[in-house]
């Protein structure tokens, strides 16, 4: 078998350029096919769905937007070690640490502690590099089961902590399922 | 009635051809001409003759003036590659056109109003099957050397448009 | 008297207009409906129930938009050029018979604008026309793409108004008659010059295409090469007109379709539905029929631009002459032939 009639997928097609008949040449034929393959996409049933009501099943390992976790008594994991910036790909993440202050063990676990922590999410891929960089399990993609929304100003989408950091009830809400 | 529409259609015929003479835009005067031309067509259907109405705003404005159209624009005429012709071949197409008016005056000028001599024949002249009839039997002959003529006419465009093939060889 | 015809026209022509600005506008939202249908997808469906003001929304935002006109010389003939295209294509339907009559009153109302000898000619002058708009709109944008779109839309239409002549001719030697009214007379029950004529309606479907600068002949507006086409400059409701003047003449050529070779508003068991229900709602059937066809003629359009792609420029010239125009001569040819042996042997 000579090397251009193998066809591993089975849909090799010669292409010819035999001079077409009258017949041929006046396309009716042909026309009249691609105007019944046409006609049957009008039957067949639509892939669109109806997005903000209707919402396509996130996979299990989806990545949507970060979430800063706290532990379970509350408090924030992320020590502002500068890992994830380091690791970040896009150079989203920009971050200023801070010294923890005696009577705030109750927020942050480690004695030191991210003052500010943003991520550019225009600039962000989703590439899940910090998570993976992250020694204090702190920054998740798929814990917050939101995608990022839509803005119409460029620096609604510098997320600050406030957006990202895990909510405290659901820190506790998360502990007491643990307990339970 | 149909006197004030004469008028309204005679003074645009004239104003336009006047016009397409007088504009420097070439594409300018074209489309006064095809407004001229509209306006005649007018003229036809006041005369109650709207075949030849019809036929004139296809032929001439729908199929003359367009390819005039087509031509003026692919030629890309601008001011600057204005010809400016000789004085005295100006001073000899003035009197060129005098002498042709004079003629066309005089004879107009000669003729019998015929609206007496009209007579009933019964038949309407306007409706297209009359006119058919009239076309193919009493005036078969101008009617099928027209047609040769421009039979004729056609042959030899294709055959100048044709390349020549020897010479390209 | 005299009064009472001018009043019923003018009504009717009105009620046409109107119907023919509805038709336009709604054709924009099939043609988005058929294009999403084709494709598997759903279309238009935020404005109203399943997007039925989506065409109101589009004329807002076409009205709201900013209206530019480019530097040129020709200010005029810039704004010109949009009229004429929308006037041209509602033109047309003065002399298209709607239905056979209607009798309101004790009087018959004909339902059509105009009963012209010479309907059918009438119909090729505006058509001719139509060429105008788009030539002297994309020359007067004062841009070379828009020239060039117009040039491609010019000659295209040129070239194929004579092959729907002829086609049309053959038509004519049948039917005997160029008006309208007669012609969609003669059709009655299932007696539809499609069946007589299939060639002549082939040619005149492609040549109907070509004269719409419908897919697969719209050269005119090749975004590949010609950037928008000749209403590359335009922008506003200048725009709108060009793209409802197309949408307009389809429908128009749907109808001029429907009525040439479908049997216009004639239904099988028209003479039946006359004895026993009445003239009025017989052809109020026939009415409801013809725009049956109408809308089959403009879904036809949707459905053939989502299957065969553009032609090439020489492609449709080969076309339009070298085989649409022959086919035409032909089937005049085989036409005349077999009137003649009719004639003599019937």
């Amino acid at each position: 078998m000579s090397l251009d009639t193998i066809s591993l997928s089975g849909k090799k097609m010669e292409v010819s350029n035999k001079k077409m008949s009258f017949w041929e040449s006046l396309y009716l034929v042909a026309i009249v096919k691609g105007l019944f393959i046409t006609i049957r996409h009008l039957f067949t049933r639509k892939v669109t769905i109806k997005y903000p009501e209707q919402k396509r099943p996130l996979s299990p390992v989806y990545r949507g937007q970060h979430m800063l976790k706290r532990d379970d008594q509350g408090r924030e994991n992320c020590t502002a070690c500068g890992l994830c910036a380091v690791a970040c790909p896009a150079e989203a993440i920009t971050m200023k640490a801070a010294e923890r202050k005696p009577g705030e063990e109750k927020l942050y676990r480690e004695e030191k502690y991210a003052e500010i922590y943003e991520i550019n999410m225009l600039r962000c891929i989703f590439c899940g590099l910090c998570e993976e960089a992250c020694p204090k399990d702190a920054i998740y993609l798929t814990e917050s089961k939101v995608m990022v929304a839509s803005a119409s100003k460029r620096e609604d989408f510098i997320y600050g902590k406030d957006k990202l950091v895990m909510p405290l009830e659901m820190a506790l809400r998360n502990s007491k399922n643990k307990v339970s | 009635m149909g006197e004030i529409l004469f008028y309204i259609l005679a003074s645009i015929t004239l104003g336009t051809a006047l016009l397409t003479i007088l504009t420097r835009n070439p594409i300018h005067s074209a489309i006064y001409l095809v407004i001229c031309f509209f306006s005649i067509a007018g003229h036809y259907l006041l005369l109650n003759a709207q075949f030849l109405a019809l036929v004139h705003v296809i032929v001439y404005s729908g199929a003359i003036m367009i390819l005039m159209l087509f031509t003026i624009m692919l030629m890309n005429l601008n001011k600057e590659d204005e010809t400016h012709k000789s004085i005295a071949s100006k001073i000899a197409a003035t009197i060129a056109f005098c002498l042709v008016g004079i003629v066309l005056l005089a004879g107009l000028l000669r003729t019998k109003p015929v609206v007496e001599s009209y007579f009933q024949s019964g038949e309407d002249f306007q409706s297209i099957k009359v006119l058919g009839k009239v076309l193919l039997n009493e005036y078969m002959v101008p009617f099928e050397f027209a047609s040769v003529l421009l039979l004729v006419a056609m042959i030899g465009a294709v055959l100048i448009s044709k390349k020549d093939k020897q010479k390209e060889a | 008297m005299e009064s009472t015809i001018i009043i019923e026209k003018g009504i009717f022509i009105v009620i046409i207009f109107a119907l023919t600005m509805v038709m336009a506008m709604y054709s924009t939202w099939a043609e988005r409906k058929v294009a999403a249908w084709l494709q598997d997808r759903i279309g238009p469906n935020r404005a109203g129930p399943l997007g039925l003001l989506q065409p109101l929304a589009d004329g807002l935002k076409l009205f709201s938009k900013e209206e530019f006109i480019p530097d040129t010389k020709n200010k005029f003939l810039f704004l010109a050029g949009p009229a004429i295209s929308m006037s041209v294509a509602l033109m047309t339907s003065a002399v298209i018979p709607w239905g056979d009559k209607l009798q309101i009153g004790g009087r018959d109302v004909i339902l059509q604008a105009t009963d012209i000898d010479v309907a059918l000619l009438y119909i090729f002058g505006v058509l001719s026309i139509g060429v105008y708009g788009i030539m002297i709109g994309g020359w007067a944008s004062n841009n070379k793409f828009s020239l060039m779109s117009a040039m491609r839309a010019g000659s295209q239409m040129i070239s194929y108004e004579v092959a729907m002549g002829l086609a049309v001719i053959a038509l004519v030697m049948m039917s005997g008659t160029l008006s309208l009214r007669e012609i969609a007379a003669q059709q009655s029950g299932m007696n539809w010059n499609v069946f007589y004529q299939p060639v002549g309606f082939i040619i005149f479907l492609v040549c109907s295409f070509a004269e719409t600068n419908r897919t697969p002949f719209d050269l005119a507006e090749c975004e590949a090469e010609l950037i928008g086409g000749y209403h590359t400059e335009y922008s506003s409701m200048k725009m709108g007109f060009y793209l409802f003047a197309e949408y307009a003449s389809m429908f128009i050529s749907s109808t001029i379709l429907a009525v040439l070779y479908f049997g216009a508003y004639n239904y099988p068991g028209i003479e039946w539905a006359v004895e026993n229900w009445g003239v009025n709602i017989a052809n109020s059937i026939g009415i409801a029929v013809l725009f049956v066809k109408i809308c089959f003629f403009i879904f036809f359009y949707m459905w053939v631009r989502w299957t065969i792609p553009r032609f090439r420029y020489d492609q449709l010239m080969n076309l339009g002459w070298k085989m649409l125009i022959p086919i035409a001569i032909a089937n005049i040819v085989i036409t005349g032939i077999v009137i003649l042996l009719a004639d003599k042997f019937l």
